[in-house]
């Protein structure tokens, strides 16, 4: 049997994701996170007349949630019902970063949680940095011509 | 003495007695359908320990000490003690037999490393080499997910392929003794690799290792899949076990009525937790030192193959986006006779 035949085998034989029910239920639960923020962030500028404080505090909020739910091991449930919900917003990367200062802890601060804290959100921070350089480049030559 | 037959199979004219076995498992393990089998369940994945390697380490040592108890036997009889675990340089199997002062020595093969372990102890015990030899294999969820997956506590969605790794540990301990589940035979496999690169999807990639070792097997032997009460695989789960058996028949050999797999057993795969079945050196080292060690010292299983499968990627073949190249080695073993 050649490989590509045998891939053809496995294809035959595998289960799929019922893409219909994750893609409903990433965006029930995504979407009562981010009213959630908002609720946060209209609620934060009935007591602070300041909107930018407000929306940080609000993200601060969203993330203290997601990193207190990550420690009591709640927030791997959640996502395991929600998927791509609980990934995409903010949460989802208060969570990528919590999770491996947990597990690393036993490896000491510096070697452990120092140097695997980014381990899964690092390359998120650096292509975005990145994407960030290359769109002010264009938007610097855009506004020169 | 053992006797070559074949290409690859090794057959054993005197006795080698799978005297006796011990296995201790994790919760979900203890929960699942196997439950009464297991020899001590530990419900916190700590086992009271600092780290889960820690943990995993505690699991081969409880069972270790299970099957001594069993025999009345100390660390002092036991002659060499070949063990295996998914860790890297086998740390799982060092620090547990380093308080027990038995010469040791740790193998390799992924989740297979419960066979292979077997299958050498038996050529050592079937020429005289040893008298008495112990064989240990484990595998803990949390150790393997840090090692090749994700952090614990990261959010994230199983595909529906993907296999649960086993938290357990298997002692078996070989000698020449009579009155006991014999090996017969041993197949050590070869090496597959038909390109799959998806590691949620790890039963499709030891399918063709198992498939292969156990036609080598019957070529070798010139057996008959009909001549066995059980054909069983280590841990490829719903996807891997349709597909050995697909593959087989390709060949002209029906093993569908009589093959079971370890990784179907253990878990209840009405939960969505278990996915697609165990996997893991526990997996088959668990399953096997319980409820198939069981029917055969009852002679309700008289004559089967184990085929402990391994899938043998590590994290850096995976990040270079390479395939997953995987074994599979065979026993031949016989029950209880009652007569």
């Amino acid at each position: 049997m050649t490989n590509k035949e045998y891939a053809r085998l496995v294809e035959k034989t595998n289960k799929k994701s019922n893409v219909l029910k994750d893609c409903v239920l990433a965006f029930l639960v995504g979407g009562l996170i981010c009213v959630l923020g908002q609720a946060l962030n209209d609620g934060y500028k009935m007591c602070i007349d300041n909107e930018l404080s407000a929306k940080t505090l609000a993200s601060i909020t969203l993330i203290a949630i997601s990193i207190l739910l990550t420690g009591l091991n709640i927030y791997p449930k959640i996502a395991k019902f929600a998927g791509a919900g609980t990934l995409v917003p903010i949460t989802g990367f208060a969570n990528a970063c919590a999770a491996p200062a947990i597990e690393f802890k036993p490896e000491g601060y510096v070697l452990g949680i120092g140097a695997n804290i980014f381990k899964i959100s690092g390359p998120v921070i650096v292509y975005g940095l990145f994407s960030g350089f290359v769109y002010g480049i264009l938007f610097y030559i855009m506004n020169l011509l | 003495m053992a006797k070559r037959l074949g290409k690859q199979t090794i057959v054993f004219e005197k006795d080698v007695a799978l005297l006796n076995s011990a296995c201790c498992v994790g919760k979900d393990e203890g929960n699942g359908p196997l439950a009464k089998t297991f020899d001590k369940v530990f419900y916190d994945e700590y086992i009271g320990q600092k780290t889960y390697e820690a943990a995993e380490s505690v699991l081969q040592k409880e069972a270790i000490g299970e099957v001594l108890k069993k025999e009345n036997l100390t660390p002092n009889d036991i002659d060499i003690a070949i063990m295996g675990d998914l860790l890297d340089q086998s740390i799982a199997s060092t620090f547990a037999i380093k308080d027990f002062s038995i010469p040791h020595f740790s193998v390799f093969s992924a989740c297979s490393a419960s066979a292979l372990g077997l299958g050498i102890g038996a050529v050592l015990v079937e020429n005289g080499a040893v008298n008495l030899a112990i064989c240990v294999a484990s595998s803990h969820f949390c150790t393997a997910e840090r090692q090749f997956r994700f952090p614990l506590n990261y959010g994230s969605k199983r595909t529906p392929n993907s296999q649960r790794t086993v938290t357990g540990a298997g002692a078996f301990l070989l000698s020449s003794q009579k009155n006991a589940p014999k090996i017969r035979a041993v197949t050590f496999g070869k090496v597959k690799d038909y390109d799959i690169t998806d590691a949620n999807n790890m039963g499709a990639a030891m399918a063709p290792a198992a498939a292969d070792v156990i036609k080598a097997f019957l070529q070798d032997s010139g057996k008959k899949p009909d001549e066995y009460d059980l054909i069983l695989t280590g841990d490829l789960g719903v996807i891997g076990s349709k597909l050995v058996i697909k593959l087989l028949q390709k060949e002209g050999i029906d093993i569908s009525n009589r093959h079971d797999d370890c990784g179907l057993m253990i878990f209840d795969l009405e939960d969505e937790k278990s996915a697609a079945g165990g996997s893991g050196c526990g997996c088959s080292a668990s399953v096997f030192a319980g409820h198939i060690m069981r029917k055969l010292k009852s002679g309700e299983i008289k004559k089967m193959l184990f085929c402990a499968t391994g899938a043998l990627l590590s994290p850096t073949s995976q990040n270079q986006g390479l395939s997953i190249p995987s074994i599979a080695h065979l026993l031949e073993i016989e029950g209880v006779k009652n007569d």
